[in-house]
């Protein structure tokens, strides 16, 4: 359309004067490639740019051809845009076809840099593309390995794969869990029958097509349905399904994946069909997980291009799409068309263009003798009809201009006689219909090959899954509308409801003659040496690739899709995977069936990012979970730690202070007079039950039997292979009444490993476990000045008489009851205060209210490791990681062997691995220099000069810098350890630095445990 | 996204409520004190990985917190059937018959 | 041990059951607890904000909450019913409730074996109590008021804003009015009870709940969000 470029923006010189589905009343007005356009309310950005003559969308992945728009819907390979008005709403790999216009948008090509209208890389491609055979990334750019990333910048550079916004999108996603008797997939003649059966049954039904409009492909059809437009038919049912409050109609979504028990994603698109930015408060896609107890698939069929010489020149486009465009849209592509067609259905496209005032040049039909109803319509028009020919390649660059056309043999595999060469600028093809099988491929059923329609359809499936219309290879109106209706009887019969009777729209008769296998058009020339004749145009893959493949021994269909590349693209193959998988058949002798097909994965088409991620980003990424005592922590500047979900104080800086400085004033204040710790993380479980004691002999490897009522006691949690994986005390409550305490991170892990081991193993013990984590608030008071602190605050008797080391009492903090336990992580005199949740605050506040004479000192968890590493206290999951026992961690005090229940995990620490005398054990570590800290994780090895690879020895688990100690403090594991105290151990470290340490006993500081007792 | 039937609930539920906890029907050995290391280790280590029937250990994490049983093919991800603890599967693959 | 209610006082206590309330003659001015969602001011937002929307969220605050774990006999059934007022819901997924105001219970199923009982904040303690008193045999009853609260959430498009956060069905026909689930709720959990055709109860786990307000405020956005006092 060389005319057409001259009047860009001011006219849209395709437009017909009236008919189609298109609003002339509204004019919307957008922007593409930088130039302004204009539409209509109705139009796709691909109608509106075929209406303004716009030939060029894009650039070829590898040979950087111009290419135009081929197709109306899914399908379409070439036009893939970038859409966005601002840097914050782009969106990219949209497909033209499939994004409504509106007024204001903003859309760009995606491939051809740095403009399609004059490609640079044309002329690197022309050369490069011989350099570039199908396989190129194997044979060229895996090698070297070291240059890949050279080359991938490179490829992708040149290919435009679409890019990302750099800046945060506004809009918000959503995702809505739908549940449903019937999902209806797909909004055609078949879809819709299908949808007002059931709905009139009274199932509850949700219905979903990818356009905006349903109807699907009645909306650009001449047919009559009842004597009336078909989109009459459409108007009224969508009307009368509008009335039923249990059925949900999603027009602009796109069922993308049908997974497992018949669970179905679809992307909504809900403001970026009418908007660049959602309007405030809405969302502008939405992802909606389905579970339908049946599904019926009524999706259609996307017609095949035939591959012909230079097939991929603006202006050659699949013929139904030319149909859509005149018959929907009112936009006839072209003046002078030529048809090719293997069959009788793509005569209508003929007819439309005719129809429309425009010259039909002719008709190419490989057939010898067509007939029927639609052929006697293109006779009566006076339309030209070769037959038994086809056209071998096309000339033209940037549109086409004109045709070559030659006679074929009775198999259409060669020229059978002379070339005729003709003028024209549209060629519209048609090999025939794929039917769209995508969705049954999704849950691994394998399609079918059927030589009456010349497709595959789809396979046996597990799924509660009905086929109706198209997708069946039923692709007549009258056929779909009978499938979708006997679809949703069987639906509503199966689901136990009563049939109700629809009546169908009566259809016209039409006949047709048999269609023809043919793919792949025959050139005078060999293939390898024909112009290009495209199967895949996203990826650039031709015949003579695909042909190249099968020579060089790529035999199965996968293989010859990973070697070309071919249905890689965001069109995933849609309009050329039969077309490649026919050419390979026909290379290697085969039938189709025998060739086989690729198999079709989730997602249909691209989802954006948005959609996936839905309301899960920013602050509700990923739950926070917070104390009673948070706001005060954050008031108070705290610094936190992720631990699990929950947010933590980590250390308190007050101005200016560095981490280091916070830390070192944290540990001595609390060494010196009192700290306090947020304890509220730790997991807690209540146990109750008679045989409550029983049961935790069982879970923990020390003994339980005697432990009174008013005491706590530490416990070791293994695994069945004699692994540590969570620690903490226990305390008796009552002689049946326990309460357990975890990990902060373990918490959900130990309840539900009691619940395995009560239901699965031992239902017979009488115990229950409820956690109580949330419902107590946790402070602890640690530090020689926490019983004065305590004492002014609490009716209860804490003196060292009256509550000894690991007792616990119900007392009165602050006017509120609670639960004190004697307990100590510091090794300092230590008090656990737990009071009802909703009191934390309260008393938290009331103890520095008290403290501030005793300098109360809050801290966080990095001074609470520091001050149990002072101590050599393990963390469970710091200084344990699943691979070592309690005697590894010298807790051998903390295994009762002799109980007579087989504890967890003492069958599996006396498995030979796990008596080794070369075990890696725990032990202390002083670095030489005591003001070099060692890094976590850092391993050892005995001899610092013997060979690489080292032997090494075991690594650092814990290490900190000690203000109190005044040195660095560190645990860590070593081979035989325990029995090599004094002895040295090096660090050679990434720098180059080798750190010398010595192992020692890992309690630093106060090795008697004199200060917990006082 | 497997849709499971919870036995206790009495309803179907979405698999963001379950975990799997592996193989059903590995009971810990009575006195694991008695067992030779070979069996301690079948019991701890040796585990099926059929291409079809297999009857696996879940939870009802998010609900009821029940452990449950199901018979699942692993080919074609079907749930044959659901039982209680202590229940044995009516649903087994031929060669454990 | 003032507070310390002993089962069978001149033997070891079996099961310890305290009052974890501060008492209304404590000196100076009660002390009032503070709900999970206390910083987030929603009384002031009730006074301030939108009086009417499609979802209208409201916190019912310090509820007292007991967890009752048990497989209960016929006798146990008999003596729960006195304690409760109401009989144990035995059916899956069913609650029953009694009484308005300071007298209202609901009792929740959770489990074949377990119960949520919502009773007003201060009779929780009463009400244990008084299982530890009368209820033979095995069971367990544990306070867990502070772990939890209670979101209540009602209007036009409550079902909605539930859809985009649990994957339960809500239809009417499936979820009828007093059914109960425990579910995942966002990427938290919820039991989620409904009291009205447009009305749900959420017991939500404290540590969650800050999270789980900015969910459905963000997800109730679309529809517009009113807070009730």
């Amino acid at each position: 359309m060389t005319s057409s470029s001259h009047t860009h923006g001011s006219q849209q010189s395709n437009r017909l004067q009236d008919g189609g589905r298109i609003d002339r009343s509204k004019t919307l007005t957008f922007t593409y490639n930088g130039k302004q356009y204009k539409g209509y309310a109705g139009d796709t950005l691909a109608s509106a740019l075929l209406a303004n003559g716009v030939d060029i969308v894009g650039r070829s992945f590898k040979y950087s051809r111009p290419r135009g728009i081929v197709a109306a819907g899914a399908e379409e390979p070439n036009a893939i845009m970038q859409v966005g008005a601002t840097e914050a709403t782009q969106i990219p790999n949209v497909r033209a076809t499939q994004q409504s216009l509106y007024d204001g948008l903003v859309a760009g090509t995606t491939n051809g840099w740095p403009s399609v209208e004059t490609d640079l890389m044309e002329y690197v491609g022309k050369v490069g593309g011989k350099m570039m055979p199908p396989g190129f990334y194997y044979k060229t750019f895996m090698f070297p390995q070291s240059m890949w990333e050279t080359y991938e910048t490179y490829i992708r550079k040149a290919a435009g794969l679409g890019r990302a916004p750099k800046e945060r999108d506004p809009d918000s996603y959503d995702k809505m869990n739908q549940h449903c008797d019937v999902m209806i997939v797909g909004a055609g003649p078949a879809g819709l029958a299908a949808a007002l059966t059931a709905a009139l049954a009274g199932a509850r039904v949700i219905i979903a097509d990818e356009q905006s409009e349903f109807g699907g492909s009645l909306l650009s059809s001449t047919e009559t349905l009842d004597g009336k437009p078909a989109s009459e038919w459409v108007t009224d049912v969508v009307k009368e399904l509008a009335t039923f409050d249990d059925v949900m109609m999603l027009p602009n979504s796109q069922v993308n994946g049908y997974h497992d028990h018949n669970f179905l994603t679809i992307q909504q698109h809900c403001t970026d069909q009418f908007a660049d930015r959602a309007p405030n408060g809405q969302v502008a896609q939405r992802l909606h997980r389905v579970r339908a107890k049946w599904v019926i698939l009524a999706t259609g069929a996307h017609e095949r291009p035939l591959v012909f010489g230079n097939n991929d020149v603006p202006g050659c486009m699949v013929a139904n799409a030319v149909s859509t465009y005149i018959n929907r849209y009112g936009v006839v592509p072209g003046n002078d068309l030529v048809l090719m067609t293997s069959n009788d259905n793509a005569y209508r496209t003929a007819l439309d263009w005719h129809d429309a005032g425009r010259n039909v040049v002719a008709i190419v039909d490989s057939r010898k003798n067509p007939q029927g109803t639609l052929v006697d319509a293109a006779r009566e028009r006076g339309i030209t009809i070769m037959v038994g020919s086809g056209v071998i390649d096309v000339q033209g660059g940037k549109r086409v201009t004109g045709v070559s056309i030659a006679p074929l043999n009775d198999a259409g595999d060669e020229v059978a006689g002379s070339i005729v060469k003709m003028k024209a600028d549209t060629v519209a093809s048609s090999g025939g219909w794929s039917p769209v099988i995508h969705l049954s491929c999704h849950t691994g059923a394998r399609p079918v090959w059927n030589d009456d329609i010349l497709g595959f359809t789809p396979g046996a499936t597990v799924q509660k899954q009905l086929t109706a219309g198209a997708i069946n290879g039923s692709f007549s109106t009258a056929q779909a509308l009978l499938e979708g209706l006997s679809a949703a009887q069987d639906a509503v019969q199966l689901l136990g409801l009563t049939e109700v009777e629809v009546a169908l729209p009566v259809t016209e008769e039409i006949t047709e003659s048999k269609a023809m296998a043919l793919f792949h058009i025959p050139h005078t020339k060999p293939t390898a040496k024909a112009p290009k004749q495209f199967v895949d145009y996203q990826n650039d893959v031709t015949a003579a690739g695909i042909e190249l493949a099968c020579r060089e021994g790529f035999e199965s269909i996968e293989h010859v899709k990973r070697y070309t590349a071919m249905g890689f693209g965001t069109d995933q193959g849609k309009l050329g995977n039969i077309n490649g998988m026919a050419i390979a058949a026909k290379t290697l002798n085969q039938t189709i069936p025998q060739t086989g097909t690729t198999i079709f994965r989730p997602n249909y088409t691209p989802v954006t990012f948005g959609a996936i991620a839905g309301r899960d980003c920013g602050a509700l990424f990923d739950p926070e979970r917070y104390t009673a005592m948070h706001s005060w922590h954050v008031e108070h500047g705290a610094k936190f730690e992720d631990v699990g979900l929950w947010k933590r104080p980590w250390y308190y800086p007050k101005a200016n202070e560095t981490m280091q400085d916070a830390l070192n004033r944290e540990c001595v204040a609390t060494r010196e007079s009192v700290g306090i710790l947020d304890a509220s993380t730790l997991g807690k479980i209540d146990i109750q039950g008679k045989d409550a004691r029983e049961f935790l002999g069982r879970v923990y490897s020390n003994a339980w039997a005697k432990l009174p009522i008013g005491k706590c006691r530490y416990g070791l949690m293994c695994g069945e292979d004699g692994m540590v994986f969570d620690d903490g005390v226990t305390s008796c409550l009552g002689e049946n009444h326990f309460l357990m305490t975890t990990t902060s991170g373990g918490a959900a892990h130990v309840l539900e490993w009691l619940e395995i081991y009560h239901q699965t193993e031992w239902p017979e013990l009488e115990v229950y476990f409820t956690t109580v984590t949330d419902h107590w608030a946790t402070m602890t008071i640690s530090g020689p000045n926490s019983r004065k602190l305590l004492e002014k605050i609490t009716d209860g008797d804490v003196s060292k008489d009256s509550m000894g080391f690991m007792d616990w009492k119900t007392m009165k903090v602050a006017g509120i009851p609670a639960r004190v336990f004697r307990i100590s992580f510091t090794g300092e005199l230590s008090f656990e205060i737990n009071v009802q949740a909703n009191y934390g605050l309260h008393v938290w506040k009331a103890l520095f209210e008290h403290g501030e004479e005793f300098n109360l000192t809050p801290y966080g968890t990095e001074t609470m490791h520091i001050l149990r590493a002072e101590k050599g206290f393990i963390i469970a999951g710091q200084d344990t990681d699943g691979s070592v026992h309690p005697f590894d961690l010298g807790l051998s005090w903390a295994v009762a062997m002799k109980k007579p229940f087989s504890f967890i995990g003492k069958r599996g620490m006396q498995r030979e691995d796990c008596v080794r005398p070369d075990r890696k054990q725990l032990v202390g570590l002083k670095t030489i220099d005591p003001k070099v800290v060692l890094p976590e994780g850092a391993q050892g090895v005995l001899d610092p000069n013997a060979p690489i690879p080292m032997p090494m020895v075991g690594h650092v688990t814990s290490s900190y810098w000690s203000a109190n100690l005044n040195r660095s403090i560190a645990m860590g594991f070593v081979k035989g350890g325990l029995e090599k105290m004094g002895e040295k151990v090096f660090y050679p470290l990434a720098d180059g630095r080798v750190i010398e340490a010595e192992i020692c006993n890992p309690v630093f500081l106060d090795p008697k445990g004199e200060r917990q007792h006082v | 996204m497997f849709h499971i039937y919870c036995p206790h609930c009495c309803e179907y539920r979405e698999e963001e409520e379950f975990h799997a906890s592996g193989q059903a029907h590995i009971p810990r050995p009575l006195d694991p004190d008695a067992c030779t290391d070979q069996e301690w280790g079948e019991y701890m280590y040796f585990r099926k990985n059929p291409r079809g029937i297999h009857h696996e250990l879940w939870v009802h994490a998010a609900g009821c917190r029940k452990f449950f049983n199901i018979t699942r093919d692993t080919q074609t991800y079907e749930i044959k059937e659901v039982y209680k603890i202590g229940e044995q599967p009516s649903v087994v693959a031929n060669s454990d018959q | 041990m003032s507070d310390v209610t002993l089962e069978t006082p001149e033997e070891q206590p079996i099961k310890l059951v305290e009052n974890q309330l501060p008492d209304d003659n404590t000196v100076g001015d009660k002390v009032v607890g503070e709900s999970p969602l206390h910083h987030a001011d929603l009384d002031s937002i009730a006074q301030k904000g939108p009086q009417e929307g499609g979802v209208y969220f409201r916190e019912q605050k310090l509820m007292g909450m007991l967890t009752l774990r048990c497989v209960p006999s016929a006798a146990q059934q008999k003596t729960i019913k006195s304690l409760l007022g109401v009989a144990l819901p035995m059916e899956p997924l069913t609650s029953v409730t009694k009484g308005e105001g300071e007298e209202a219970i609901s009792v929740r199923w959770i489990s074949p074996d377990e119960w949520l009982i919502i009773v007003a904040g201060d009779k929780a303690f009463e009400l244990e109590s008084r299982f530890h008193e009368k209820l033979k045999g095995h069971f367990s009853i544990v306070n867990v008021s502070g772990g939890s609260t209670i979101f209540e959430v009602s209007g036009d498009h409550v079902v909605d804003m539930l859809k985009k956060s649990t994957a339960v069905d809500f239809h009417i026909s499936e979820f009828p009015v007093g059914k109960v689930v425990s579910t995942v709720f966002a990427k938290s959990g919820a039991v989620i009870c409904r009291i009205g055709e447009k009305h749900f109860e959420l017991v939500v786990r404290r540590s969650f709940a800050d999270y789980l307000w900015l969910w459905i405020q963000d997800a109730s956005r679309e529809y517009g969000l009113a807070v009730k006092a």
